[in-house]
């Protein structure tokens, strides 16, 4: 669908974006994360043909996006970041408008306005819509055109919890209906539980790509198993389990960690062959988050 | 240029729904110039029927301001955009750059029509000034003027750094340009060196292609106003194709 590689954008002496190099694939949600600065505007406006490149390629559906900008824009669909619509716009005068550049039925946007929750909205001035209602126009917009691939910039930013769990929600039907997802956020926890694979983004520079779970596993393969339990001899009893690298306790609560994801196992039966009473037990699995601070040596949140 | 008309209808609407702008665009010329008309013909009716400022002075100023204020409002309304990222997300839709801009442009043409036939109206009714003026060939002079201005307008918006420097800096650049146009005094009064930069420069133009106009001479009489309106409009325009900001 999409493949980039070793692309490079400068803005005067500022350097956006060092080298990226990734591909996206067929119907899946992909998301490029990193902290802001990282250059993932940069990047995904360059694939939406927005911004021209300075060195490096890039193809979208086959075509060069700086060349073809015309014929690409029919396929995609995009939502830029903080971007806005005229305050005194109405919904539906924005999705008709849009229907008409696009050269599609009003029909099928009334339809989108309907399913995206906006039906009631439709006479509404933009200026007057909470920013979760905006985010959903503006997905409206971007899927008027039935497009192959939909680009989402910072989706969710600003939102507040339960507006950003009804967007993933509408993202993931995105994908249900067959269509490829690009999208960037800095939130590690909406890359965690939204996409299928992720490109970690640090500093113009592409540092991994897989899914969540294999990139915890590979650089974050530390696992801790919190158990509390007043066992006079849990401390020796934790270091005999296999695998175990450190125990440490405070107050009655052990901290067990080991390298490897049979821990959990280890220690549940370490407790039921010793009769331990335990009053608290946790698992620990890092996140992406714990594995951007591994592979960049500082937080997202810097 | 798919969606250029979609575009202008729409925010002409858009336009329209802002009561300071309609109000300020449409009304404000027409009331100036019957409030001035009204001072002018209670004091001395029969001296301000004759004067050379009410037979083609308050006209051509009402005009000249027109065409300035919807500059200004160009100006205003393409930073404003900018900065909100409208335009950018406009230019991110099929929509081609230049459709746009041209979409704005359009809107301000259409209000500038909509004002003068209210002032000519107005006129009729209110201004005793009575005087045969070739109307369609006045307004055909003010939307030329006005073009060629407005493409002056989205040079200068290109130059302004956030949309509340807009208005400060369109007024900064258009009021002088006003004040040597030879609308308040001749421009033969000028040091020699600032007539030659008045003569060049496109209001001090649309002035005198409207004064004329608006006493009847023929269009042949002003073609060097047109060639200078025309070729300030071309170079303006290619200018803002290389300089102009999108976001």
């Amino acid at each position: 669908m999409i493949r980039i590689s070793g692309l490079r954008k400068s803005y005067g002496r500022a350097v956006a974006v060092a080298d990226v190099s990734f591909e996206v694939f067929a119907g899946e949600i992909f998301g490029l994360v990193g902290p802001n600065g990282a250059g993932k505007t940069t990047t995904m406006e360059c694939v939406e043909g927005v911004r021209a490149i300075d060195g490096g390629s890039v193809t979208v559906l086959d075509l060069d996006p700086a060349r073809d900008v015309y014929a690409l824009q029919p396929r995609i669909g995009v939502q830029l970041q903080q971007s806005q619509l005229q305050k005194r716009i109405t919904v539906w005068e924005a999705m008709h408008l849009w229907a008409a550049l696009y050269q599609r039925p009003v029909a099928e946007g009334e339809r989108l306005l309907e399913q995206l929750g906006l039906g009631d909205k439709r006479d509404a001035w933009f200026v007057t819509l909470s920013g979760g209602q905006q985010q959903r126009l503006f997905i409206a917009l971007a899927l008027v055109n039935d497009p192959d691939v939909v680009f989402l910039d910072e989706l969710t930013t600003g939102l507040d919890p339960q507006a950003r769990r009804a967007i993933w929600d509408l993202v993931r039907g995105i994908r249900a209906r067959g269509k490829t997802v690009f999208l960037t956020t800095h939130l590690m926890e909406e890359a965690e539980r939204l996409c299928d694979r992720v490109a970690i983004m640090d500093r113009g520079r592409v540092i991994d790509v897989d899914t969540p779970a294999r990139l915890v596993a590979r650089h974050c393969p530390e696992r801790a198993v919190v158990v509390a339990t007043d066992a006079a001899d849990a401390a020796a009893l934790f270091r005999s389990v296999a695998g175990v690298v450190t125990v440490t306790e405070n107050d009655g609560r052990y901290t067990i960690t080991a390298r490897n994801d049979d821990l959990t196992t280890a220690v549940i039966q370490c407790v039921s062959a010793h009769g331990l009473r335990v009053t608290e037990f946790r698992s620990i699995t890092p996140t992406l988050e714990d594995v951007f601070l591994a592979l960049t040596g500082h937080s997202i949140r810097d | 240029m798919r969606g250029l008309w979609q575009l202008t209808w729409l925010e002409l609407k858009i336009f329209l729904r802002e009561p300071m702008g309609a109000f300020g665009t449409l009304a404000v010329p027409v009331l100036a110039f019957l409030g001035a008309s009204l001072v002018g013909q209670s004091l001395a009716p029969a001296r301000f029927a004759g004067s050379q400022f009410a037979r083609v002075g308050l006209p051509v100023l009402a005009a000249t301001l027109m065409a300035t204020s919807a500059v200004l409002s160009l100006m205003t309304i393409v930073s404003i955009y900018r900065e909100a990222g409208i335009l950018k997300r406009l230019r991110a839709t099929p929509l081609r750059p230049q459709a746009i801009l041209l979409a704005h442009v359009l809107v301000k043409l259409l209000l500038t029509g909509a004002t003068l036939a209210l002032l000519m109206l107005a006129g009729k009714r209110y201004y005793a000034v009575g005087q045969a003026v070739p109307f369609v060939s006045f307004a055909v002079a003010l939307l030329f003027s006005t073009a060629s201005i407005l493409s002056l307008g989205f040079v200068l918006a290109s130059l302004v750094p956030t949309a509340r420097f807009a208005q400060p800096l369109g007024a900064a650049v258009l009021y002088p340009m006003i004040g040597v146009s030879g609308l308040f005094f001749p421009i033969d009064v000028l040091p020699p060196a600032l007539q030659t930069v008045a003569h060049v420069l496109p209001i001090t133009r649309a002035v005198s292609l409207l004064q004329g106009i608006w006493l009847g001479e023929p269009w042949l009489a002003h073609t060097s106003d047109v060639a200078v309106l025309a070729v300030t409009a071309v170079a303006c325009t290619a200018l803002s194709a290389k300089i102009f900001r999108w976001e």
